[in-house]
């Protein structure tokens, strides 16, 4: 690999000693990347600028927020009427929580259409699925902090949870708490963990990174890059593309921001925590509720395992599973291109999701059709809760041997420039600068 | 900046701008304004909210102060002297020949009423609290304020007459409501 042309002789005394610039150069400019990564390749930096933007959100909002049961939400209701931009910041905090989450969802199933978890990239992978139960639990934490009424009766649900762990399930929920509820000690603890959690994920974001560098992006086609044909420099090319993919992310992001800021939120959360009454319908940010929906499928004893405990194991497991789907997923073909049958099973997966998504919000005893009043939501859980671990424990493994995958394209540079003309090539050539 | 030669772009001799140039630039200023932008919400935040803005006058009710008194009061975080001179500390204050002075200032531009005299509390050297106000407390040589800390004298005008102190204790703005009810700040 070229070392960078420096010139300026400070930043040369400085490389000399500590590389810093031929670490970025390296890294962000020269960085060879396949040159047929489609929109769905920007989720990845999106999520770190979303990260950023949250945690520069976040200081700021903590230099206005009181974590005291009694402060707490005329705190936040503070910087909504009286601290400069505080509506701005804590809108943007808010609604950067759920862009967040949808960045990385269209993030995961972009690794799993095409492949991304398999070898060499099981542990890059693996490191994204840290990450997500990090932004969850972090989600959890901050969602609690404003003390209205969702986060209360939120925190003593989650909880709750863990209440269901034989034996000692009790101790650890008193624990949990630091009371016989949840009270001024567990806001004081989320407080403290909602602030570190984020410079954790930055931490596992850092190895992420890492081992995607390692063996570089994986990309639609699903095969290696054979050579220099099949790749393009990281800058201008994919800096130009991920700013152009920010923009159109900045446009749909302030229309919440500015115009439907609390569309994504519950109205009961903007009146203050009372543990005397829990409000009538409690209800996950959106971002949880295909998860909630697993919990609460689980309504049967097996064996001496209880509904409770086994809701929650299922509801862990559900991303448990993803640490597995390396291995779960045997076919050697990545790209969902060029597996017929899998590809199909990949779209009934998302839209799987999206009903456990529908059930999480709805009460589990309300009808799904006004006119069959015997198929509940509960039913309808029940039923994408089984396919979901069907999709995983079962067909994955079972296609891995029974598909058979298309025949795959020599490199990259032949299905990109259509089959490779002679004509193709000298258009090319211009984009190479000398 | 290699300068590229793309199809339908006009091209120029060396050393002038391109179009390519003008679009970087322009491209660059409009980023620039939209970091600065979106980064000064987060800058101003640290700023005074509006709740602390509104509690930032204080009125005084003037009308059970003595001749000679001084009291104190709050205003922003920080206590305020008020006043009510005597004609003989009025003319202490007038007598000083101003050119003399560590931080020259007529006592006609410190005060809206030689009655009475109003400044902000605080040290100039390292922001102690002068003592002076309350009976008994020690002047210092000048007859006004005495700093304990690191022996700042005051005169009646609460100007800096001795010690470390490089300033007179400064005066905040404030406006007579009526003859009894000021409004500092």
């Amino acid at each position: 690999m070229s070392k960078p042309q420096i010139t300026n002789p400070v930043m040369k005394w400085v490389d000399h000693r500590l590389p810093v610039f031929t670490f970025m150069h390296h890294e962000l400019h020269e960085y060879p990347t396949p040159k047929n990564l489609n929109y769905f390749w920007n989720f990845g930096s999106l999520a770190g600028i979303i990260l950023v933007t949250m945690i520069v959100t976040g200081i700021v909002l903590a230099m206005h927020y009181t974590p005291h049961i009694n402060h707490a939400f005329d705190s936040v209701e503070r910087i909504m009427r009286d601290v400069n931009y505080g509506w701005l910041i804590r809108y943007v905090h808010m609604n950067g929580a759920s862009a967040f989450f949808i960045v990385v969802f269209i993030h995961i199933f972009r690794g799993l259409y095409y492949g991304s978890y398999k070898a060499p990239r099981e542990l890059l992978w693996m490191l994204g699925v840290v990450i997500l139960l990090l932004m969850m639990a972090t989600a959890f934490l901050g969602y609690v902090l404003p003390w209205g009424q969702m986060s209360f009766w939120g925190a003593t649900v989650i909880t709750n949870l863990f209440s269901a762990i034989p034996l000692i399930g009790e101790p650890i929920v008193t624990w949990l708490w630091g009371g016989f509820s949840v009270d001024n000690a567990t806001l004081n603890r989320f407080f403290s963990l909602h602030f570190l959690l984020p410079f954790v994920i930055v931490g596992v974001v850092v190895l992420h990174i890492v081992a995607l560098h390692t063996h570089g992006s994986n990309n639609p086609v699903g095969i290696d890059t054979t050579g220099d044909d099949d790749q393009i420099p990281f800058h201008p090319y994919y800096t130009v593309k991920d700013l152009f993919g920010l923009g159109v992310f900045l446009v749909v992001f302030s229309l919440f921001v500015f115009y439907a800021p609390n569309y994504l939120g519950h109205p009961d959360n903007y009146v203050p925590a009372d543990p005397l009454q829990t409000p009538p319908h409690i209800v996950p940010e959106w971002y949880f509720l295909p998860f909630y929906a697993i919990l609460r499928s689980i309504t049967f004893d097996i064996w001496i395992l209880d509904a409770k405990l086994l809701g929650v194991i299922a509801m862990f497991a559900s991303i448990g599973l993803l640490f597995l789907l390396p291995w779960l997923d045997r076919s050697p073909v990545r790209s969902a291109r060029y597996r017929p049958i899998y590809r199909q099973f990949f779209w009934v997966l998302v839209i799987d999701c999206f009903i456990l998504g529908i059930v999480g919000a709805n009460a589990p005893d309300d009808p799904v059709f006004r006119n069959l009043g015997s198929f509940q939501y509960i039913h309808l859980g029940m039923i994408s809760t089984a396919y979901y671990f069907f999709h995983f424990l079962v067909l994955l493994p079972l296609l891995s041997v029974l598909e058979k995958p298309k025949p795959l394209p020599a490199s990259i540079n032949e299905p990109v420039l259509g089959g490779g003309l002679g004509s193709a090539g000298a258009v090319s050539k211009p984009m190479e600068k000398a | 900046m290699a300068t590229s030669a793309g199809a339908g772009e006009a091209t120029s001799a060396e050393g002038t701008e391109t179009r390519r140039d003008f679009l970087i630039l322009a491209t660059g200023a409009f980023g620039a304004f939209g970091v600065g932008a979106a980064a000064w919400p987060l800058i101003d935040q640290m700023n005074p909210a509006a709740d602390t803005l509104a509690a930032s006058t204080t009125e005084v009710n003037l009308e059970p102060i003595q001749e000679g008194q001084r009291i104190v009061i709050k205003w922003r975080g920080k206590p305020v002297f008020i006043t009510r001179r005597s004609q003989a500390q009025i003319q202490e204050a007038r007598a000083v020949k101003v050119a003399d002075l560590v931080d020259p200032e007529k006592d006609e531009d410190r005060v809206q009423k030689p009655e009475w005299l109003i400044v902000v509390g605080v040290c100039t050297h390292l922001g102690c609290i002068p003592l002076g106000s309350k009976q008994g407390e020690k002047q210092g040589e000048y007859k006004g304020w005495f700093c304990p800390c690191h022996g700042s004298h005051y005169d009646t005008s609460g100007r800096i007459r001795k010690g470390p102190a490089p300033k007179n204790l400064p005066v905040p703005t404030y406006s007579f409501l009526s003859d009894k009810l000021v409004r500092i700040g």
